[in-house]
């Protein structure tokens, strides 16, 4: 017997759950002030967008709403990291990517308030409103993609999913495709370990859920998603990747979903306390 | 131009609509060096590159998912659905987003694709390529459902599908992809989607067909001609809208309304066409309308297609239990 091929997956982290680096170098963008205040503050933003969001729910002022409370530091690294010009191709809950692409908050608050008039919100005009059927926003992404590798543009079409989302087909289609094509697409996994009430394990037997990538032959790494630098490292790297021709990424951001799944659904159900509580302390805007 | 086939016209269609705009592109699976398995796009990625012409991985979710996002940023992708049994993955993508972008993002984002498939059976194809499911697609708020039945009309409506902003799913019968040949001019015109065609002129009776079954229903038409019964044949063309007062005018002069299709009868095309003409028109109308459908069963193979497949006889008989009494 021989070995056919081999495969890794790195896993970035550059800060520990209290926010110390643990690394001896760190990324340029960790130098770069004014940034790591802009992302910061999004976080904080977005934190207290929420906390208004589940308030208003409450109070009968809005629909059934998708809290992002723990994903903080992946969405808003994805916001960041990109141009006006990519497209951004989200699921239901990335606010802090869509805030920093120029989504208004109350444009959020229209759409979950149960009108189509927050999806033609302000951010750029070609990035796609929230997309509920699980997984199909990959394909959206991959065709973009295609189209900007047409016309030879150097824009880039990224994606969201959730460890749920990587179980469909839908996924697993757009990998090999934007893989076989070597496309100008970023793929983000908010591996935010349930989905509403089934857990990571369930899902699938990965030991990693970026390993998924390599089958449909693209480069995917793992990242701590809490960590607002390695997250925004990921894809500084993926984006350039993908502008200068080099193909398709697979990020894995490990995450924990702190809230409900949404606010019709109750997480004390299925899930125990002490592993909120675990997540907590990982968690990646803290309070002030 | 001479004389060429529907599958000659729908190339024809696709070549001129890409020799004249750089944002169509033509996507499915072979339908590269291959030039698709019924050869509609023989030739295009010759002529035009492979960047425009693309052999998808073999995955129809993706071919309808990546449509929308290219049709999203500015392309005009034509995609090839090979069989017809193997269009149900789209289906997710076609009500989901195709359907409903324009409408969810208050006219921002519009998705102006066309799913093009084979449609139909009587070519003695292997089990799941016969199905007729154009009923599926018309059931799709924002997505018109297009059938041609000649040449001629499959180059002007695919000319159109393709230059219409929305999303068009277009449903081609295979069995007469070869039937015929017509003249069809390559001139870039195209016809009007929406919109029915007369193609035989009559008093006694209405028949509204579309697809292959056209051909039975001329030849029904034709031969009761004989025996002094005027039919007027209708071809339906765009399932979904259906251009209702065409038929209404018809029915309306002849009193009588036979609806033929190949698809099964439950909630297939022809219950709404039946049900629109029993809203805006029962009062026009002398006798019961009668539908001349596929079976409410599975499409069989291809030793009893034919039997399941409506008949000229079956048609005949339902034109003069129109007329009875
Ligand atoms: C195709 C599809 N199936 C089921 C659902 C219902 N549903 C909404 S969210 C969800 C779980 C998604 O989990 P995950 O992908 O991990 O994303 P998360 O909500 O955790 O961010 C399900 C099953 C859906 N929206 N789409
Ligand atoms: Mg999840």
């Amino acid at each position: 017997m021989t070995i056919s091929a081999k495969f890794e997956i790195k896993y970035f982290q550059y800060l520990d759950p209290a926010g110390k680096p643990v690394a001896k170098k760190l990324p340029k963008v960790a130098e770069d002030r004014d940034e790591m205040l802009r992302m910061y503050r999004m976080m904080s933003q977005v934190r207290v967008f929420d906390r208004k969001a589940i308030a208003l729910q409450r109070t009968g002022q809005l629909g059934t709403y998708a809290s992002s409370l723990g994903h903080e530091a992946t969405h808003v690294a994805i916001g960041a990291a990109m141009r006006p010009e990519d497209a951004f191709f989200p699921m239901y809950r990335e606010y802090g990517a869509q805030f920093m692409r120029g989504v208004k908050m109350e444009e959020v608050l229209l759409f979950w308030g149960g009108d189509e008039r927050g999806n033609d919100f302000s951010g750029p005009k070609h990035d796609f409103p929230w997309c509920v059927p699980i997984a199909t926003q990959f394909h959206h992404a991959v065709g973009a993609a295609m189209a900007y590798k047409y016309r030879g543009e150097k824009r880039v079409a990224v994606s969201v999913i959730g460890d749920g989302g990587t179980s469909q087909g839908d996924f697993y289609e757009s990998l090999n495709a934007a893989g076989a094509w070597q496309l100008p697409v970023v793929f983000v996994i908010a591996n935010n370990k349930w989905a509403i009430s089934v857990p990571l394990e369930l899902q699938t037997r990965c030991e990693t859920l970026a390993q998924k990538g390599i089958a449909g032959g693209i480069e995917s790494v793992q990242v701590d998603g809490n960590d607002i630098i390695a997250m925004r490292e990921a894809m500084d790297t993926a984006l350039d990747r993908a502008r200068k021709g080099k193909g398709p990424t697979l990020i894995e951001a490990v995450t924990y979903r702190l809230s409900d799944h949404t606010t019709a659904d109750d997480a004390r159900r299925y899930r125990k306390q002490e592993e909120v509580a675990e997540a907590e302390a990982k968690e990646p805007a803290e309070e002030s | 131009m001479g004389a060429i086939t529907l599958i000659d016209a729908i190339n024809l269609a696709m070549a001129w609509e890409m020799e004249h705009d750089d944002s169509v592109v033509v996507l499915g699976e072979d339908v590269g060096v291959n030039g698709g398995v019924f050869r509609a796009t023989a030739g295009l990625q010759e002529r035009f590159g492979k960047e425009r012409v693309l052999d998808t991985p073999l995955a129809e979710a993706l071919i309808a998912g990546i449509s929308i996002g290219m049709a999203s940023q500015g392309l005009k992708p034509v995609a090839e659905i090979q069989f017809s049994g193997f269009i149900y993955p789209t289906i997710d993508q076609m009500i989901n987003h195709a359907g409903r972008l324009r409408s969810r993002t208050r006219g921002r984002i519009g998705v102006p694709m066309v799913l093009r498939a084979p449609s139909g059976g009587g070519i003695h194809a292997p089990e799941h390529h016969s199905e007729s499911n154009e009923a599926f697609f018309a059931h799709m708020p924002g997505i018109r459902c297009v059938i041609p039945s000649s040449p001629a009309r499959a180059y002007g409506l695919l000319l159109a599908a393709i230059r219409d902003p929305d999303p068009v799913v277009f449903l081609e019968p295979t069995r007469m992809y070869r039937m015929n040949k017509q003249n069809v001019e390559d001139n870039g015109e195209a016809l009007p989607l929406d919109s029915c065609f007369i193609l035989k002129e009559g008093d006694d009776v209405t028949l509204v067909s579309w697809g292959a079954m056209i051909f039975e229903t001329l030849k029904a038409a034709k031969e009761l001609e004989a025996d002094g019964i005027g039919c007027e044949v209708i071809d339906l063309a765009t399932v979904s809208p259906i251009d209702i007062d065409t038929i209404l005018e018809s029915v309306e002069k002849t009193g009588r309304l036979v609806i033929v299709h190949e698809a099964p009868l439950s909630c297939g095309v022809g219950a709404e066409v039946a049900a629109l003409v029993a809203d805006k028109g029962l009062f026009y109308l002398h006798a019961p309308i009668q539908r001349v459908t596929g079976y409410d069963a599975v499409m069989p193979l291809f030793k009893l297609e034919h039997d399941y497949m409506p008949s000229v006889n079956r048609i005949k008989g339902a034109i003069r239990k129109t007329l009875e009494d």
